[in-house]
Order: C-alpha cells, then sequence, then structure tokens
C-alpha cells in the first residue's frame, strides 16, 4: 500500500492515519449533533464572570510568551543558572569551549 | 546546446552557473537594475534544476565522477601519476546527490524570499552574488572527492554566509554576530586545514578514495579525526560546539538562516563522509559511534531546552535547529556504533542511518518553512520580541497555515514528514539502547511544548492594536513557503517513496566504502 513505511520493528502508513482522523472528527460531529439546540450565543448568560469586575479589554489579556513557561525555567532553574551563561555571547569563550571540547573527545578516543 | 554535452558537464555546471550568475549581478545592477531580480532568480531556478538533474544521474548511475580539465573519457589517474589521481575530482554519490536535492529545493524557495523581503534595502547586488556564492559553496562541498577542495569550498560558504549575516539588520547586532561566525568558523577550518595536512603528509594525496585505502587507525589519525569532528561540528551547530550559531542565525534576514541551515547540514555531510567513506574500513570499536551519539544526545537536550526560554523568535528557532541536528546525529551515530556488526546492522542499525539521514532533508525543509514564516511576519511587523507579537493569525492566515505545518513537522505530529523520520530513529535507537530512546521522545515533547507557545504568542490571541494595519506578505513570499510546505507535507505522506527513492542508496553508499573508493580509483570518466 502506498505510503506504508516499514521500520523494521512495525509499520507507518499516515493515509490510514488520515482515516482514522476523519472517521474520529465524523463521530465527534455526530455527538455534537445530538446536543441541546436552543444554545443562545452572545448573551449576559455566556460572558465570563469575574467577581462582579467588568471583563476587560480583548487587547488587555492577551497571554503573551513571557507568562507561559515561567514555572519549567523556574523548576529548572539549577540547570538553567548553569547553562544559561555559559552562553555568554563572549567569542573567547567560544574559543575556549571549542579548544576544551578538541581536547575531550581526543583523551576520549585515546584513553576509551 | 549540444545535449550530451550538457549532460556530460552537468557538476562543472553546477559550480560555474551560481559563480556566472554570482559575478554578473553587480552588473545587471549597476547597467540593468530593474531585471537583476529576475536575473536572479533566473540564474537560481536553473542552477537548482542542474542540481536536480545531476542528483538524477547518481541515483540512476550509482554514482557521477568528473576530472576537471580532462577530455571526456580521460582517466581520473593519470598513467604517469604513480596511481594517484592528480586532477580536480568531483565525485558524486548518493550522499552527494541527496545533498543536492535538498539544497537546489531550499535555496530556490529562499531566493523567491529574499528578493521580497529585502527589496527596499540598499547593495541589493552584492548581497545576490554573496547568496549565489554561498549556493556555490555548499554544492562544492557535497560534490569533491577532494580534501583541500572540500575545505576550499567550506571557507567560500564561511565567508560569504558571514558577509550575508551583517548584511541587512540595524546596528551593531548583526555585525556582532556574523563577527562571531567568522571567527570561530576560521578556527574550525583551521582545524579541518590541519588534519588535512596530516592526511596528505602521511599519504601524498588529498585525494579521498586514496587515504581512505590506506589509512590506518593510529593515534596521529585519531587526532586527526577529532580535529575533523570538531571543525564540522562547528560548522553543523553540535554541541559543545554550537555557541556562535544562535548568535549567527537571530540576527541574518531569515532568508539567509534559511540558507545557512541547509550550509550547516554540507557541514554535516562533511562529518558523515569522513566517518564512513575515509575512516569506515578501520574503526575497530564502537567509541566513535558512542560520540557521535553523545554529541547527538547533548544537541538534543540542550538545544530545545535553551530553545524554551527564549523571548527573541528566531534566536529560539535557532536552538530548535541545533536540536533537531541532535537526532540526525542519534541515527547515524547508532548505525556508526554497530558498523562492524552485520546482524546488528541489518536488526536496527540500517534503520537507525535511513531515520538519520531521512531527517537531514525533513529538517532543511521544515526548519527552512520556519524561517521564512518568521521573515514573513518579521517583514510586516519589524518585531523579533515574542512578547510584543500576537493575534498576527487575523491578518496573515497563510503565513500561520504554513507555520503551523512546520511547527507540527519539527514536533513530530503525524501525517508530516518529522514524524516519519523521527518514528524511524525512535525505534531502532529503542533496540541500541532504549534510554536514549525516551530522551530523544522527551525532547520532541518539549520541541512540541516550545511550538505551542510560539503559535499561540504570535499568531493566536486577540488583534493587536499595534498590528491593526499589517496584512498578509506578496504572493511571492507566500509561494516560497508554499514550495517548502508542499515537500513538509508530501515527504509526510509517502515516507515509504522517499525512504526507498532517496534515502536507501545514500545508506547504502555511507555503509559501503569500497564502492565509493571504486568509484575514483576504479576509473571515472
Amino acid at each position: 500500500m502506498i505510503g506504508t513505511l516499514a521500520t523494521g520493528f512495525g509499520f507507518w502508513n499516515p493515509l490510514m492515519w488520515i482515516i482514522v482522523i476523519v472517521v474520529a472528527i465524523f463521530f465527534s460531529w455526530l455527538l455534537w449533533k445530538l446536543g441541546e439546540t436552543n444554545y443562545e450565543g452572545n448573551i449576559w448568560q455566556t460572558a465570563p464572570y469575574l467577581s462582579g469586575n467588568d471583563e476587560p479589554e480583548k487587547e488587555a489579556i492577551h497571554i503573551r510568551a513571557g507568562n507561559m513557561y515561567w514555572g519549567f525555567t523556574k523548576a529548572l532553574s539549577v540547570y538553567y543558572d548553569h547553562l544559561i551563561p555559559l552562553h555568554s555571547g563572549i567569542v573567547s569563550d567560544y574559543i575556549s569551549w571549542f579548544l576544551i571540547g578538541v581536547v575531550v573527545l581526543f583523551m576520549v578516543v585515546i584513553l576509551v | 546546446m549540444n545535449a550530451e554535452l550538457f549532460f556530460t558537464n552537468l557538476p562543472a555546471l553546477l559550480i560555474a552557473m551560481p559563480l556566472f550568475g554570482a559575478f554578473l549581478t553587480p552588473i545587471f545592477g549597476r547597467f540593468l537594475p530593474k531585471i537583476r531580480d529576475a536575473w536572479v532568480i533566473l540564474i537560481s531556478f536553473a542552477t537548482s534544476v542542474v542540481a536536480q538533474l545531476l542528483a538524477a544521474q547518481v541515483y540512476i548511475n550509482g554514482y557521477v565522477m568528473y576530472v576537471f580539465g580532462a577530455a571526456p573519457g580521460t582517466s581520473a589517474i593519470p598513467i604517469d601519476s604513480g596511481g594517484i589521481p592528480l586532477r580536480i575530482l568531483f565525485n558524486i554519490d548518493a550522499f552527494g546527490a541527496f545533498m543536492l536535492v535538498s539544497t537546489a529545493i531550499v535555496s530556490f524557495a529562499v531566493i523567491l524570499h529574499l528578493t521580497i523581503s529585502q527589496q527596499k534595502r540598499s547593495s541589493l547586488s552584492e548581497f545576490y552574488a554573496l547568496y549565489l556564492l554561498l549556493v556555490a559553496g555548499i554544492f562544492g562541498m557535497v560534490s569533491t572527492g577532494d580534501m583541500f577542495n572540500f575545505f576550499v569550498f567550506l571557507e567560500i560558504n564561511s565567508i560569504s554566509a558571514s558577509a550575508l549575516i551583517a548584511y541587512h539588520r540595524n546596528g551593531a547586532l548583526a555585525a556582532e554576530g556574523a563577527l562571531k561566525y567568522l571567527i570561530v568558523n576560521t578556527v574550525g577550518g583551521l582545524m579541518i586545514l590541519f588534519a588535512i595536512g596530516l592526511l596528505y603528509s602521511q599519504y601524498n594525496s588529498l585525494n579521498m578514495a586514496i587515504i581512505s585505502q590506506n589509512i590506518s587507525l593510529t593515534t596521529l589519525n585519531l587526532l586527526t579525526l577529532v580535529l575533523f569532528i570538531a571543525g564540522l561540528a562547528t560548522k553543523a551547530g553540535i554541541v559543545p560546539f554550537h555557541l556562535t550559531t544562535p548568535d549567527a542565525y537571530s540576527v541574518a534576514p531569515s532568508g539567509v538562516t534559511t540558507l545557512m541551515i541547509v550550509a550547516s547540514q554540507a557541514g554535516l555531510y562533511g562529518m558523515f563522509r569522513i566517518l564512513f567513506s575515509v575512516y569506515g574500513g578501520v574503526f575497530t570499536s564502537v567509541i566513535v559511534g558512542w560520540i557521535v551519539i553523545i554529541l547527538g544526545v547533548l544537541s538534543m537536550f540542550i538545544g530545545v531546552t535553551m530553545a524554551i526560554p527564549q523571548k527573541d523568535i528566531k534566536r529560539l528557532l535557532s536552538y530548535h535547529a541545533i536540536s533537531q541536528t541532535g537526532y540526525m546525529l542519534l541515527g547515524v551515530g547508532v548505525a556508526l556504533a554497530v558498523l562492524g556488526d552485520v546482524t546488528l546492522i541489518d536488526s536496527f542499525g540500517n534503520m537507525a542511518m535511513k531515520g538519520g539521514l531521512f531527517h537531514i532533508i525533513n529538517h532543511a525543509m521544515y526548519k527552512g518553512l520556519l524561517f521564512l514564516t518568521v521573515g514573513a511576519v518579521i517583514y510586516r511587523t519589524g518585531v523579533w520580541d515574542l512578547n510584543k507579537m500576537g493575534g498576527l493569525g487575523h491578518k496573515m492566515k497563510w503565513t500561520m497555515i504554513f507555520f503551523l505545518i512546520g511547527a507540527l513537522a519539527i514536533a513530530g505530529i503525524p501525517p508530516f514528514n518529522g514524524f516519519a523520520s523521527k518514528l524511524m530513529i525512535y525505534e531502532s535507537t529503542f533496540a541500541f539502547n532504549p534510554i536514549i530512546a525516551i530522551i530523544a521522545m522527551v525532547v520532541s515533547i518539549l520541541t512540541l511544548a516550545s511550538f505551542m507557545k510560539v503559535f499561540h504568542s504570535v499568531f493566536m490571541g486577540p488583534e493587536l492594536l499595534e498590528y491593526a494595519s499589517v496584512r498578509e506578505v506578496p504572493r511571492r513570499m507566500l509561494a516560497s513557503m508554499a514550495i517548502l510546505a508542499m515537500f513538509v507535507i508530501a515527504f509526510g505522506f509517502v515516507p515509504d517513496l522517499v525512504v526507498d527513492m532517496l534515502i536507501t542508496p545514500v545508506a547504502e553508499s555511507l555503509f559501503n566504502q569500497g564502492q565509493y573508493i571504486h568509484s575514483i580509483l576504479g576509473g571515472g570518466l
């Protein structure tokens, strides 16, 4: 069958995958069609409840990149505190790392 | 033109055409500026066609050997040379042809992008000339069978890339990035030149096949190998030799960064060529394979974890480029580690090799696409900072769709091309060492997380007032993205055809060192 990639341990066929996804979407649509038909959008009942405060302008509540994954970097702060300074932007540091890399590789190749 | 003459001299045209175009571009710019852009697009297209035709010849015949300065039919080894090829040789096997295909596609897409994105800048003639020189440098690196020629093309590659990085961004950042890239790559290039000198002093030849035939695993040759690996790892942006890569990629014009992806892959090509075609017959332990694997794991993990906290969108993509290079090293490294064991090669080494190689062309397509889409965003907004972006999907729908295709592909989401090559790498690496395969999968999850952040912060959310006047980019830029997106989708939908037709001959050519030697020493034109 066209598209079947044998990986040596199994196979992968993107066309079959797409068929499965289309069938899943179809059944999702069927479920959705079985839902309530008298739903009304854009009325006071659908507005977010913010403890009685007015909803802010959309532009003011855009979640920007800096709001994301700060917890991840915070949790790994020990790792990042060591890793980021290595990327100092100083070219002499870069050359030093290059030379260290050469020496380490040579030692490994010779000794192991 | 005589068709036979044309097809016989394709390897010469591969280099002559971009060089000819590069030197004529400033003349067009001076006397006929209105048709200069059309000229550059035409010469880039013609060069890409030549590269594709040459690649087709190689895939049909197994290899193409071209002896410069000799009449057709002349042997690669002159009678009075003592069995040593003296002339400049291009020896293009399936691996070289594979790289030609990748470079040809990306370079043509890039020039469509650059001729719009850079049109309001000054000194464009020189800019395009440097672009064509960079293309010639990449083509030369992946075609030559001569160590010193390889070094010369590597230098053309590095110097033209440095000049292009510095060309078109206001302020000192671009010049600083270019200077760092030039200095570090010059040091890497010097190491490669030193390594070539060490081999030349022992074997009296610069020809890769001659050296490969005579090489032994002495301490001196191990030092030579390490110098090659370090120098080429610098070019390819492999941890811990990657430090200048994000500094340079992030400040270059986006089209240039896209071409630098394939330029860096030419460094990876050099590393694999040295490891398999030159040293492949003398490795007696798995240590070099493990070195490549460890460099791959370090690149994957450090690349992706450094990408996550970035706020400059191009710097973030640059770290992802480093991370993806790790996958290629992982696949090929596993194959290298089991090189002497036929059972393990058949069991999973062959698949690991194919996965790593498949990832090279996949990465060129989806990472090229991502850089072009980000270039389109910067072209319209003038903003690099992710924290200042948002809501652009309302105005730049096609760019958003192309970015989404690239993002899903790099994260290894089916049915795009990145999934197919990653699956091959995961499964084969799992058979070799499950822990490494798990690390590779974790890196893929982190990549997806990182691109969710980028996609949301650039394209999602409400329309922002500061981008009220933003509109979709011109059609030519969209066409450049569409070309790469088409390959991302096509390679994902028929991975079996790509692997059978493009990748398997490459894997066979790398495993079969004797075939490479025979292609030169067995005759040639």
